[in-house]
């Protein structure tokens, strides 16, 4: 019975008390939605959200070799990472496969703290990442440390996220650029605040103690009051992503994809010094890919109001040509829109006569650049 | 939430309403549309058509999910609400109410249709 128990994050009262619909997400409990996940949605857009993202899998990697360790790790070039800045990365084996998509945050200011690194994983692949981390450390002067019951994690996003974040900091939120991060202290709590998301919007993921994410919690309630500020779950964080044409890991990424194959081979950094694993596989994969394009990560919006779900087969002229990964209606675009998988050959924006069969009818959509939406600076 | 104890109820979670001149209304319950969330699309079955109690015979297609949805009686339907067709968040906002979704003239009637407290019972447990 308790290997299956559901993990609660420190805010799992307060959501109930809520009223949230609660869902399993990776083994946790998390939010699904508080009201109408429409709503939540347009909320982000327009004004503020806020949500609760504790499960997802912080992972610290500190000492003098930390940097030349997540270099061999990870395909990125962490050491060109500058302190207080952040870089989308992503995990890989041996043969090539994406392990997980991730954050990597270089913490501190100074030269002597500024091997401390905090890597942040998909909930569903923090286990995988920490065991590869930690098998990947040997011979490296670095320590890999489990943080995922140090920090709770509050994300506020959308137009109105900086002025309620700065009411309730003195930090520099103007200087802080998007994927960067900095100490500081928010609403009298120790926070590491960072420019990220995962919404398509402006906003601020909030690392905090568990201990003060309540409290962090109702002041950003309160602080969001007059500005529109709602609580958000997860369903409409799936819609805003989808929207920002943002890959999620089980869907658009997984063990069976190179980020070549996704169309993400620019976070791979051959240039880097030294080996990393995956390397050669990677390498191989990228000449296939310039050789022989593979399937392309499309956008597709329908005509109709049927909505394709992750599975279903893209087709073209009786041919099935591709796969949706992630699909829903889109609250912007008032249309049903996903992502797919789908041959070069039809993978062009206006590309003629191209459908999604949804449960056995063929329904026309429209083939469009990603993203779907993005926001106005 | 208070399930109107006039209708009775299938484990689909459907609403039926009493009959009128052998016409009765059918809908899905609050507990089913905050089940769902957010209704984006309903697909119903077209005056005229013949259904069969506990078969499917529509869609309801929310954020997340499409779901089957079942005739809670067998019949004929009568009439379908385009206005829940053309605004689907009626289901979410008004369940037993502007949401629902088809009248059918009910020539059977399975007997194990639940009342308001029994489907209470259902749900909770």
């Amino acid at each position: 019975m308790s290997s299956t128990e559901p993990r609660r994050t420190a805010l799992d009262a307060l959501h109930r008390s809520l009223g949230a619909t609660m869902t399993d997400f990776a083994g946790w409990d998390m939010p699904l939605r508080y009201g109408s996940e429409r709503d939540e949605h347009n909320a982000v857009r327009t004004k503020a959200g806020l949500f609760d993202l504790s499960h997802m899998g912080e992972i610290t990697v500190t000492g003098p070799g930390a940097a030349a360790l997540l270099d061999f790790a990870l395909v990125g070039n962490i050491g060109g990472v500058k302190p207080g800045r952040a870089r989308y990365t992503m995990i890989c084996r041996e043969d090539g496969g994406i392990l997980d998509d991730l954050i990597v945050y270089r913490l501190g200011e100074t030269e002597a703290e500024s091997s401390h690194y905090m890597v942040v994983a998909n909930a569903s692949n923090a286990q995988t990442v920490l065991d590869a981390l930690v098998e990947r450390s040997a011979g490296f002067d670095a320590e890999v440390r489990d943080d995922r019951d140090a920090y709770a994690l509050l994300a506020v996003q959308g137009p109105e996220s900086p002025a309620i974040l700065a009411s309730l900091t003195d930090a520099d939120l103007d200087g802080l650029k998007y994927y960067a991060g900095l100490p500081g202290t928010v609403a009298g709590v120790p926070a590491l605040i960072a420019r990220t998301g995962y919404t398509g919007e402006d906003g601020f993921e909030l690392f905090v103690k568990p201990e003060h994410a309540v409290e962090l919690w109702q002041a950003l309630t309160k602080a969001g009051e007059g500005a529109g500020l709602v609580p958000c779950g997860l369903s409409c964080r799936d819609t805003l992503r989808l929207e920002a044409g943002m890959p999620l890991y089980g869907n658009e990424l997984s063990t069976a994809l190179t980020p070549f194959d996704a169309g993400l081979g620019r976070v791979v950094k051959f240039e880097k010094e030294g080996d990393f694993v995956g390397r050669a596989a990677l390498a191989e994969a990228a000449e296939r890919a310039a050789a022989r394009p593979p399937r392309v990560l499309v956008g597709l919006v329908a005509e109709g109001r049927r909505v394709p779900r992750a599975g279903y087969a893209v087709v073209a002229g009786g041919e099935v040509i591709g796969e949706v990964t992630s699909g829903a209606p889109s609250p912007t675009l008032g249309k049903p829109i996903a992502m797919a998988y789908v041959d070069p050959a039809h993978a062009a924006p206006g590309a003629e006569g191209v459908g999604v069969d949804i449960r056995g009818s063929h329904e026309p959509y429209e083939v469009v650049a990603l993203p779907f939406y993005k926001r106005r600076k | 939430m208070s399930n109107p104890t006039q209708l009775r109820y299938s484990k689909e979670h459907e609403w039926l309403s009493a009959a009128e001149d052998g016409v009765s209304t059918v809908g899905i319950t609050e507990h089913a549309a905050n089940a769902l969330g957010d209704v984006v699309f309903v697909q119903l079955p077209e005056v005229g058509d013949s259904v069969t109690a506990g078969e499917t015979c529509g869609e309801l297609e929310s954020t997340k999910s499409v779901s089957d949805l079942y005739s809670p009686v067998g019949g004929e339907i009568t009439e379908i609400n385009e206005d829940v067709v053309n605004d689907p968040s009626l289901v979410n906002s008004a369940p037993f109410e502007g949401g629902w979704l088809f009248k059918v003239r009910v020539t059977d009637e399975p007997a194990d249709l639940l009342t308001a407290a029994e489907y209470d019972a259902e749900i909770a447990g």
